[in-house]
């Protein structure tokens, strides 16, 4: 089945899950499996969404020569590391394409920001940015990549504005992605019991949980006991 | 074109299957009567693999959770938003209104913040305190049982405080603090401000053999897949579906109007079918509107016949007037002491595990009635937004904003969980003059006429959204924080949110026991139309320093006991 194939059969079957209940049954194998395979690929989006996700996907912003410059751009932005690589193995280019597609507001700081990168560095140096060496590099970026923070982005200059949004989509792009989560040391999105801030964390904050409210809180050792209450809504179990 | 009307007579068509219809739906069905749920959307299950978004990763997505499709990021459960295309509403005279609608089964409850408050005494009689709006004709007595029996229920997590009013329930246990929340107590006790912890509707302890118990990931705005929080079709629809009773659910069917026969009673609804854009008819004896409450007051007034020429129920003229929204304003501040945090898992219940109820006198506050305050912060799951002028707090130390390099992954971690936030939400008046009309010239891609809306706050409210943002500075620099952004103005109504945006309308079809200034009776059935009944949030006399959910719920289950009652006695 290809994938227009699938996106239909997705249409349907999420048709189909609303008909059943109401009488009609569905019995296509071939289709819930088509339907669980989207599900695995596309993170619970609506048909619309799954469209419009498609339709961004299949067309190209940037020019390679854009992409390029971009990407030596959000290296030296976010050096890479040994452990945990930078933004090439966090998918950053991509994920500046599709957001140039998503939101394109974003467009023209991006692409005219581009213009002026290598304006700048072909006046300086008489090379594009992305052949010019580190160290030239480097030295265009200091002039853009520090901002008075009591002024709103909007009334800074484009080159200015332009370094900021590469970094926010930098730094974005690589706190979102597996290595940079990893780095960054996020511990949840997973199945635990919540049972309060470490002893030690407490210490080094001078906090303590006092003994009346702790007296309030669940017990976690009898969270799978069904709860009882008496009259008064005082808890049993 | 013929409209097809479907043979069965139904006990009770419900429209909307949201908190106010799903109550409905499980009373109803218990009892054993036959039930048809007619709802806009499409059929949706948390459990189900391809609708599931909790514990997705934000690299699961090409745009890593920004919400361009979903208004609250790409993650939370609600379809539908603001905006929904080809059904739009319309406003008068320059005034603005915010309309959240969600579709689809469960309605928004899917992505609720699960805040379970119940109204207190003073809530239901406030004009005997201050002289404004009016008193609903029942008092907490009148609702107390329904409350008890919708905590045993559905499950919430609180604790008996014994204050005047913000009643005591049937409690789960809460969850413990997080690190942030212990400052927020700390602050707010300075200041005088009372915290306790929150009343959510998560399970933190196991009710029955049919939900599963909260394992913590802090995302019940994706709706849970072991339905350990509390949305409309996991803990109603489905549970009534296995009940004594008989329900048909028809999801992407969107009602146009009630119909009625020639003794202006109710005969059924007729509805359109999304998926083959025709008309059909449904017939029952009892029609309970549960649209929401702006949906419900479309419906009444586009319902328009020789019996009812101002549309059902609306020979009073109110139907959609006295519509009125919470308060909200909202308030964020920079932690020093919360920089460098080690981390852990501190994901907890999805929003927050502390708050504070209404605790002034208004007697020395140059506005009435109150507002609770909302926490937010902690150590999140990165998404969209994360990293986002990574270092503007550098300003606070003197140091230089922006740069590049290895020193941005160390201003990541100093400043990851440094933040701390604020809601605020209060209670508005009444007023007549803040309404839903039908748009005349307008109609939606079904053709049917649209909702325009009338709205302005009045400085009562905007005084209470002032004392919300001097009481949220006040409370940041108890814990040593840095207030973010500056002090809304005069010019920008202090802060005060758009009328809708807090998402807790009410009020359009109020209940009283005078025809003459009320839409429906004290058991939410119409004055006019002995056999309609509203059960969502539109027979509010007034709306409290609360959420509206808990008490839809109870109303619901209060007015469907009712129905059930009166179908045995052969009234209706």
């Amino acid at each position: 089945m290809d994938r227009r194939e699938s996106l239909k059969s997705i249409v349907l079957g999420s048709l189909a899950g609303g008909l059943a209940l109401q009488g009609c049954k569905m019995d296509d194998a071939e289709l819930q499996d088509a339907v669980t395979q989207g599900a695995e690929r596309y993170f619970g989006r609506t048909p619309e969404e799954l469209e419009l996700i498609e339709k961004l996907n299949a067309e190209t912003f940037f020019t390679p020569h854009e992409r390029e410059t971009l990407s030596v751009l959000a290296e030296r932005i976010l050096p890479p590391v040994e452990e945990y690589g930078g933004p090439l193995e966090a998918g950053v280019p991509d994920f500046m394409e599709f957001m140039a597609k998503d939101i394109p507001e974003l467009q023209v700081t991006l692409r005219g920001g581009l213009m002026w990168l290598d304006h700048k560095s072909n006046t300086e140096y008489n090379l594009e940015f992305k052949a010019a060496s580190q160290e030239q590099q480097h030295q265009i970026m200091d002039g853009i990549a520090f901002y008075d923070a009591q002024v709103p982005m909007r009334e800074h200059p484009l080159e200015i504005q332009f370094f900021s949004l590469v970094r926010n989509l930098t730094v974005c792009g690589y706190y979102t992605s597996k290595p940079g989560i990893a780095e960054l040391g996020y511990k949840g999105n997973v199945p635990n019991i919540w049972d309060g801030v470490p002893q030690h964390v407490l210490d080094k904050h001078g906090l303590a949980y006092e003994e009346e409210w702790l007296a309030k809180c669940v017990d976690q050792s009898q969270r799978g006991v069904i709860a009882e209450w008496d009259e008064d809504g005082n808890l049993l179990t | 074109m013929q409209i097809k009307e479907n043979a069965t007579v139904y006990d009770a068509v419900i429209v909307g299957s949201g908190a106010g219809g799903g109550m409905a739906t499980k009373v109803l069905a218990d009892a054993g009567l036959k039930v048809a749920v007619v709802e806009a959307g499409p059929f949706f299950d948390p459990a189900d693999p391809k609708q599931q978004t909790q514990l997705k990763w934000p690299y699961e997505s090409p745009r890593r959770g920004a919400g361009t499709t979903r208004a609250f990021g790409e993650w939370d459960a609600a379809y539908g938003g603001w905006e929904i295309e080809g059904e739009p509403y319309t406003h008068k005279d320059g005034t603005k209104f915010d309309w959240f609608r969600s579709h689809m089964l469960g309605g928004r409850t899917n992505h609720w913040g699960r805040i379970s408050l119940r109204f207190g005494p003073k809530d239901f009689k406030h004009k005997d305190v201050d002289g404004l709006g009016d008193n609903w004709p029942i008092g907490y007595e009148d609702i107390k049982p329904y409350y008890d029996k919708v905590d045993k229920l559905i499950g919430v997590f609180g604790t008996n405080e014994g204050l005047p009013n913000d009643p005591d329930g049937f409690f789960l246990p809460p969850p413990k603090p997080r690190l942030h929340e212990l400052y927020y107590i700390k602050g707010a006790r300075k200041t005088g401000i009372p915290v306790y912890p929150s009343r959510m509707s998560m399970l933190t302890k196991k009710i029955n053999n049919e939900r599963g118990v909260c394992f913590y990931c802090g995302q019940c705005s994706r709706a849970c897949q072991v339905y350990a929080d509390f949305s409309a079709g996991s803990c109603l629809i489905f549970p009534a579906q296995k009940g004594r009773g008989q329900v048909d659910l028809f999801t992407n069917c969107v009602v146009r109007e009630v119909t009625t026969d020639a003794n202006g009673k109710a005969t059924g609804v007729s509805y359109i079918n999304k998926e083959d854009r025709k008309e059909y008819k449904l017939k029952g004896r009892v029609v309970v509107l549960a649209a929401s409450a702006c949906s419900s007051a479309r419906i009444l007034l586009n319902s328009k016949s020789p019996q009812h020429p101002n549309g059902l129920g609306n020979g009073s003229d109110l139907v959609g007037k006295y519509l009125h929204d919470s308060t909200g304003s909202s308030r964020a501040g920079f932690i020093p002491d919360l920089m460098n945090r080690e981390i852990y898992n501190e994901d907890g219940v999805g929003g927050m595990h502390v708050y504070s109820p209404w605790w002034g006198d208004n007697k020395t506050l140059d506005f009435p009635r109150g507002y609770h305050i909302e926490v937010w912060g902690g150590m999140g799951m990165p998404n969209y937004g994360f990293g986002f002028n990574v270092n503007d707090f550098n300003k606070f130390f003197g140091l230089p904003t922006g740069g590049y390099g290895d020193q941005l992954r160390k201003d990541v971690k100093k400043y990851y969980g440094s933040v701390l936030g604020f809601g605020g939400r209060g209670e508005s008046i009444a007023r007549k003059d803040n309404y839903c009309e039908i748009d005349p010239t307008t109609v939606d891609e079904f053709g049917i006429p649209v909702l325009r809306f009338h709205y302005k706050w009045s400085d009562l409210e905007r005084r209470q959204a002032r004392h919300m943002q001097a009481t949220f500075e006040e409370l940041i620099h108890n814990m040593g924080g840095e207030v973010l952004g500056d002090t809304p103005t005069a010019e920008q109504d202090y802060g005060l949110a758009t009328p809708g945006r807090i998402i807790h309308e009410v009020g359009t079809t109020r209940m009283g026991d005078d025809p003459r200034t009320s839409v429906t009776n004290r058991f939410q059935q119409l004055h006019e139309a002995d056999n309609v009944f509203i059960t969502d949030a539109g027979p509010f006399v007034s709306q409290a320093d609360k959420n509206c959910t808990w008490t839809i719920l109870a109303l619901s289950w209060r007015a469907s006991e009712y129905i059930v009652e009166q179908l045995k006695q052969q009234n209706i």
